[in-house]
């Protein structure tokens, strides 16, 4: 019987890290769900959902020559793999400021307050190493409303951070 | 009236050029009754073209009169579409009865200029802005073999114009 893992990788960002590790899994009969890959700060990072009959054992000895080839950290969770049941976000919130500690945790929790449910999110720090910038962009479900969200952030930016600046959009699918 | 079956990306007839309408008779009229109802079946559907559903004319129906607040015409047969003009542009996030289960953000023209006929095969002009210019767009690429997947931006780095506070 067939089941899912999440793999989780990581490693010094080098050219073929996704066609080896792809190969390997292929070749071992596994197949492969949605995945998000990224580069973070130099370092090359997958989340993917690698499908098979293989035990948690024998997946990791499948890989284990790339992983020692490539230098890489290698990690496998057992998972529920739901396919076909895409939620689809209601808002998407883009954050950018000068950087500095606290800004994920206080935007977050006050959007976790106000019911926002994150499906996405991202973020970079841009700018120089002298004045960096942060920047995020979010998309979730606004479990209590959209309006609900619209009055955290705007109580956030006039109490806590007024240098932030802070753009709510509701996202309209258009099904045709 | 009939719901007719919905052809599924990867279903390769999705890819097939719709030929022109030439007769515009009883025929014409019933497929038009079978997709408009195949259309609001769908969850949320506001528009169809006749593709989807296997048939290869230039059949579009569009219905964006469920948003309030926007501009635009309410239902709308649009025989032989042919949009003549193209202004601005907007990204906006799509999804197709034809593409189950996946949305996706599309780069399309803000403002549009349409000629199509009717059911009966009078000629009409037609100018359109936004969501009801969007869906145009979307149903007039089924016309030429085309899915919202084969324009796709990223989800990440687009531009989004939002309501910008304080």
């Amino acid at each position: 019987m067939s089941h899912w893992f999440m793999l989780t990788l990581v490693g010094k960002d080098q050219q073929g890290i996704v066609a080896q590790v792809t190969t390997a899994l292929y070749e071992g009969k596994c197949n492969l769900g949605e995945a998000s890959m990224l580069r973070l700060g130099g370092n090359f990072t997958m989340m993917l959902m690698v499908n098979c009959t293989l035990s948690i054992e024998a997946l990791e000895q499948l890989l284990q020559p790339v992983i020692t080839k490539l230098q890489l950290h290698l990690h496998l969770t057992p998972i529920e793999g739901q396919l076909h049941h895409h939620i689809e976000p209601e808002v998407r919130i883009s954050v950018h400021g000068a950087d500095r500690a606290g800004i994920v945790a206080q935007v977050t929790s006050v959007l976790a307050e106000a019911g926002l449910n994150i499906l996405d999110l991202e973020s970079d720090v841009g700018g120089s190493a002298k004045e960096p910038f942060y920047i995020m962009h979010i998309e979730g479900i606004a479990t209590l409303g959209i309006k609900v969200l619209e009055d955290a952030l705007q109580q956030l930016l006039t109490t806590q951070q007024p240098d932030l600046k802070v753009q709510l959009e509701p996202i309209e699918i258009l099904v045709m | 009236m009939a719901i007719l079956n919905i052809l599924t990306y990867p279903d390769v007839r999705l890819k097939n050029i719709a030929a022109p309408v030439t007769e515009f008779d009883d025929r014409l009229r019933i497929i038009i009754a079978d997709l408009e109802e195949t259309m609001r079946a769908g969850h949320g559907s506001v528009g169809i073209a006749a593709p989807q559903v296997g048939i290869f004319e230039q059949i579009v129906i569009i219905d964006v009169s469920a948003k309030p607040k926007i501009k635009q015409h309410g239902r709308l047969v649009l025989i032989n579409p042919e949009i003549t003009k193209w202004e601005g542009f907007k990204v906006g996030r799509e999804g197709c009865m034809s593409v189950p289960d996946y949305t996706g953000n599309v780069i399309r023209a803000h403002s549009i200029q349409l000629v199509a006929q009717d059911e009966y095969g009078e000629q009409h002009e037609y100018e359109m802005d936004d969501y009801e210019a969007r869906v145009v767009q979307h149903e007039v690429d089924h016309l030429d073999g085309m899915l919202f997947i084969d324009r796709l931006v990223s989800r990440r780095h687009d531009l989004f114009k939002r309501k910008v506070y304080k």
